[in-house]
């Protein structure tokens, strides 16, 4: 396991259980670990070879590149409007053979008051920040108790 | 294995309709009772395709009472909810039920009732298919559209206006199809200035919201002169269906849709045919980004190449492999149960040589019907009987 891996059923190799959050009072970006060593996100009950399920790894550790984009214009009930949404691939260890760990996720706003979200393209290099609310619970079909509604957007890495 | 004909087949005017679920359903059900010259009551089985009735309209229980209406009591009766491939899903149920030798006379009609609701409470519903870390991103079908066409288009070099072909080949053939819900031409320039919808995706590259029904009557072929005296109809050669990841973003190679690939490789070997040997083509053309996809993905072209066969012309009606020519989901419309129905309507009209202004010169038709953003699929092949 990496530095970044916490296990299902005990403290990790940092010391912290999967659910402590490691950065402040926000959850841990949870993908989960299977036996044959392959990561995805968002956990399964298997793996999508069929290997059972041993851990956890905490995405907020790893930056990623953008795999594609788009920003929605007719967005649904509790959505903001536009919406832009990346596709995200992280950058794993280098140990790491298994297949690609992606994840959907909003762009994150600038945070200059402007409203607007930051711009990416195919390639760019982004990084998890953590909303309390992606969208309004309630304001759509499904059931607000049945899920979660915080999470993790994206934002450019400075480099 | 008993090989099974459409003997009967029908579909109701797509678009903005004043019937409701139940009466769309009878609409069609009944059409097609008429065509195969039977009663309700003949049917040993009666299957409905339809995603989401509760959700639209607060009417569950649609297939007992389409039973009731059709006078078809005591049939066995079932829904069949694969959501968008719901009607192909139906196809396969009914093509089963019959093959086994369960049911002697198997009627599936499929519909759906949506333009009652806005946009927005529509896209919702189609996106409560999507898994809750996808959901609470505000992710919607064609979000999903907008994500693929953009790696599409960059990963092999496609231009912009490639997608735009699409949509204005699919509607030229619509004109033609009094079920159509747009028989109307549209022009690149009108598809390429149309607002966006989901970057680099505009408002005509997308299906609209429709309400209609389909149906079809299936039997065994051996005593399909039976209910087709002039011993014309439709023979179900091959069909497949398959399932690819839940979460879009965990698949390999986002341009590729597993489930097409996979559910005609199961086709083609049943029919003992290949892509080359199909005539003409009913895809799932709910963005026009699918077209591409599933044109690649069951072989008809390779990888990276669907956008130039649009190009070059080869899809069009009077090309070497028409697409599409029922106007597609993108003309014709796209009422979610209905649609796989409706795409083996056309096929069956196109190989019996029934298709009118649209009939093109096809012996083997292949229908590929899309469920989610190509989680679940079914691709059927048929034939002609004479």
């Amino acid at each position: 396991m990496s530095d970044h891996e916490t296990t299902d059923d005990a403290a990790g190799s940092d010391g912290r259980g999967s659910d402590e959050p490691v950065n402040g009072d926000e959850p841990a970006f949870e993908a989960a670990e299977y036996a044959d060593g392959t990561v995805t996100y968002p956990p399964h009950t298997v793996g999508p070879n069929g290997a059972e399920r041993v851990g956890t790894v905490d995405l907020r550790e790893y930056a990623g590149r953008v795999v594609t984009w788009t920003t929605s214009t007719a967005t649904p009930p509790g959505v903001r409007e536009p919406n832009t949404l990346a596709i995200v691939e992280f950058e794993m260890d280098d140990g790491y053979d298994g297949p690609p760990v992606r994840a959907l996720g909003q762009i994150a706003e600038r945070g200059d008051g402007s409203g607007e979200t930051f711009d990416v393209d195919i390639g760019d290099r982004v990084e998890p920040v953590y909303a309390d609310e992606l969208r309004e619970p309630g304001a759509g079909i499904r059931e607000p108790e049945s899920q979660e509604w915080d999470g993790f957007r994206f934002r450019p890495v400075e480099e | 294995m008993e090989r099974v004909a459409i003997v009967g087949a029908s579909m109701t005017r797509f678009g903005q309709r004043d019937a409701w679920v139940r009466e769309l359903l009878a609409e069609a059900g009944a059409a097609a009772l008429d065509d195969a010259g039977v009663d309700g009551d003949d049917l040993d089985h009666l299957y409905v395709s339809n995603m989401a009735s509760g959700e639209f309209e607060g009417q569950t229980g649609v297939p007992n009472a389409l039973a009731h209406d059709l006078a078809a009591q005591p049939a066995y009766t079932a829904r069949i909810d694969q959501t968008s491939s719901s009607g192909g899903a139906g196809v396969y149920a009914a093509w089963q039920s019959v093959a086994s030798g369960a049911s002697d006379l198997t009627m599936l009609v499929g519909g759906e009732k949506m333009t009652h609701r806005t946009t927005a409470e529509a896209t919702d519903v189609i996106a409560s298919l999507t898994h809750p870390v996808e959901y609470k991103q505000g992710v919607t079908l064609p979000s999903f559209a907008g994500l693929t066409a953009r790696l599409y288009l960059d990963t092999y070099d496609a231009p912009r206006e490639s997608l735009g072909k699409v949509a204005v080949k699919n509607h030229k053939n619509g004109v033609d199809n009094p079920h159509a819900q747009f028989q109307k031409e549209v022009d690149l320039d009108t598809v390429l200035d149309s607002p966006i919808v989901a970057d680099p995706l505009r408002l005509y590259d997308f299906c609209p919201i429709t309400d209609g029904s389909a149906a079809l009557v299936f039997c065994p072929e051996s005593v399909a002169e039976e209910y087709a005296p002039d011993g014309n109809y439709a023979v179900i050669s091959g069909i497949g269906g398959a399932t690819d990841t839940h979460v879009v973003h965990e698949r390999a190679d986002p341009t590729t849709m597993g489930g097409v690939v996979d559910s005609s490789d199961i086709a083609y070997e049943m029919a003992g045919i290949g892509p080359d040997d199909v005539d003409v083509a009913e895809l799932h053309d709910m963005f026009t980004i699918l077209e591409f996809l599933q044109s690649e993905d069951l072989g008809f072209f390779e990888k990276g190449k669907g956008w130039k066969a649009v190009e070059e012309g080869v899809t069009d009606r009077d090309g070497d492999l028409p697409i599409n020519t029922s106007g597609g989901l993108k003309s014709k419309g796209h009422p979610l149960g209905a649609s796989g129905v409706a795409q083996v309507y056309e096929i069956v009209q196109q190989v019996t040589g029934d298709a009118g202004p649209r009939q093109v010169e096809a012996d083997t038709g292949l229908a590929c019907n899309v469920g989610g953003f190509g989680n679940c699929v079914t691709t059927t092949i048929l034939e002609g009987s004479q």
